[in-house]
């Protein structure tokens, strides 16, 4: 009778719905991604009014309806780096090894099971969010709905996106092996360096503003499109290449690792 | 049954193992012994593929580790009673655990009532006594019934209780056929658990034997009491061991007290104390492990003799 990855992803399962922090992380991200829906809605909509011909016509109220994902992606950033972490700061990584020696399987289980759960709720709540702003748009400026060209596949896409962020956030957790340090790591990535991208010498904030993986990636969220980046499904691809790159060096660092 | 040969680990510069060769076998509970940094707990590890090994084997059943099909049916391992997710119930831990190698549920619950956690199962393991921790290690362990156990110092911190159960526990295992390897820096608690020793010290195997070979193995000293120094030099020089004690007495080993009292005879000299002096099992491993304490105390290791019987630490 071997053991299958089958099984692991189903240990991995039964240790997440195991610990509070994934309520709490999920709480988070329902919290954050709903309850901001309204504030940036209606700086959506103030933004439209007070805008250009040229901002109007650059307006996506889709974008504006998925902007949410900035936190929503932190939540879920947590919970991806806290699957791999918690297991070193309790020393469980040795008990899960030794139930499961093959550690590719091991770290494919926890990609599988941590990007399938915020591929579903981050993507819930992405929609959510989406049909909120759409709410508060409402007679002030143009409003998205998902029958509409690219708008299921912009918010479909925000679900992908926050699922290679999870998966970002594992590979973190395996590198880093501190929650402290992963979750850092996560903070900058997703929101520090896009902050700062602005302040970067000019030639290089056009290279960071196109291929840095959150700012590829969050390109999926829009509809109107600007031709100076890159296309949505392009945008996407870049990051989900720096997840299978860092998803790489993991790999090779937790096998050559001692546990 | 568990077979390294060759096994060796190297951090940087510090040999952790040391070229171990030994076999645990079925049916008999193999004590590993050594003081603390010895390499046992290295060598768990290495047996679980958690660590790698810098050369040399160690395998399972024949087999490496991770190339098991379902290793906790083969291997349960208590390594650590702590490592446990604190806010996981103990239910939800073995719950996850038996999932990862297809266990069915309903072993949970058995081994929750082997172990006697049943009335706590519903209770986070970090409210957990370390006596209840070790329990719900060991049910891990057994959860899989697998016929290759190993326990990391299963005694550490339990009451006199709790090393009862564990010690009949083990004493079981080994008499329905299992191969069980149970780690401690105990002796008296390895004499009274373990068959056969493996004993360890600086990383190097330093004895495989049977606890009672250990206590017989040329261990047993003679005490002499005799105001002539000279007589020192001439046991030397018959090939015994001879070390000088605190009190001016001479403690020698490697000859009996009969081939002791014919030499004195032989060269006149006048003898105050001729007594026999059977080891303890505690002196036997004192002596085997003595050059290989990591941080001995006392400070005051006396200077080494050949072969002689006892260190300072002893008494």
């Amino acid at each position: 009778m071997a053991a299958t990855f089958g099984d692991s992803v189903r240990a991995e399962w039964a240790k997440l719905v195991g610990v509070r922090s994934t309520a709490w992380s999920l709480l988070a991200a329902v919290v954050l991604g709903v309850g901001f829906a309204v504030p940036f809605g209606l700086a959506g909509a103030q933004d439209f009014l007070g805008g250009t011909p040229e901002e109007r016509a650059a307006f996506d109220p889709t974008a504006v309806g998925l902007r949410a994902h900035l936190f929503v992606q932190l939540a879920v950033a947590v919970l991806g780096v806290l699957v791999v972490t918690s297991e070193y700061a309790t020393g469980t990584i040795r008990v899960s090894l030794a139930a499961v020696p093959r550690r590719p399987r091991l770290l494919a289980a926890k990609a599988v099971v941590v990007g399938g759960l915020a591929l579903l709720a981050g993507g819930l709540v992405l929609l959510a969010s989406f049909l909120v702003v759409q709410a508060v748009l409402d007679g002030a400026a143009p409003r998205a709905a998902l029958d509409q060209p690219d708008v299921l596949r912009a918010v479909l896409g925000g679900g992908l996106y926050l699922a290679l962020v999870a998966l970002g956030a594992v590979a973190v957790g395996v590198l880093v092996r501190a929650t402290a340090g992963a979750v850092t790591v996560m903070l900058c990535a997703t929101l520090l360096v896009p902050a700062f991208t602005p302040i970067l010498p000019r030639s290089l904030a056009v290279l960071v503003g196109t291929f840095w993986p959150t700012l590829a990636g969050n390109k999926i969220m829009t509809v109107v499109v600007d031709p100076r980046v890159l296309d949505p499904w392009t945008g996407l691809a870049v990051m989900a290449a720096w997840v299978v790159a860092l998803m790489a060096a993991a790999l090779v660092v937790l096998q050559r690792r001692d546990a | 049954m568990i077979e390294a040969r060759g096994l060796t680990k190297r951090y940087g510069s510090t040999l952790a193992v040391d070229g171990l060769d030994f076999t645990v076998r079925p049916g008999t509970v193999t004590g590993f012994l050594g003081p603390n940094g010895a390499g046992k707990s290295t060598t768990m590890r290495m047996v679980l593929g958690l660590d790698r090994p810098s050369s040399g084997t160690v395998t399972v059943d024949g087999v490496r580790y991770a190339d098991l099909p379902a290793p906790m049916h083969a291997v349960g391992a208590l390594l650590d009673a702590r490592a446990v997710h604190p806010g996981r119930t103990a239910r939800r831990h073995l719950t996850w655990l038996a999932r990862s190698n297809r266990i069915p549920d309903r072993r949970v619950d058995e081994v929750l009532e082997l172990v006697g956690l049943a009335a706590v199962a519903h209770r986070r393991a970090g409210v957990f006594s370390l006596g209840m921790s070790q329990r719900l290690g060991i049910a891990a362990a057994l959860l899989g019934d697998p016929g290759v156990l190993l326990f990391d110092e299963p005694v550490n911190g339990l009451d006199p209780e709790g090393i009862h159960w564990i010690r009949s526990l083990v004493r079981g295992m080994a008499a329905e056929g299992r191969t069980v390897l149970v780690s401690s820096h105990l002796l008296p608690e390895m004499a009274l658990t373990a068959d056969h020793l493996l004993v360890l010290g600086r990383g190097r195997l330093i004895a495989d034997t049977g606890v009672g070979d250990l206590v017989a193995a040329g261990t047993d000293a003679v005490l002499v009491r005799c105001g002539d120094a000279g007589f020192a030099t001439r046991m030397r020089a018959v090939g015994a061991g001879v070390r000088q004690e605190a009190d001016g007495s001479w403690l020698i080993t490697g000859m009996t007290a009969a081939e002791v009292g014919g030499l004195a005879a032989l060269h006149g000299v006048a003898l105050a104390e001729l007594t026999p002096r059977r080891a303890t099992l505690e002196e036997a491993f004192l002596e085997l492990t003595r050059d290989s304490v990591e941080y001995p105390v006392g400070g005051s290791v006396p200077e080494r003799v050949d072969g002689a019987v006892g260190a300072g630490v002893a008494r």
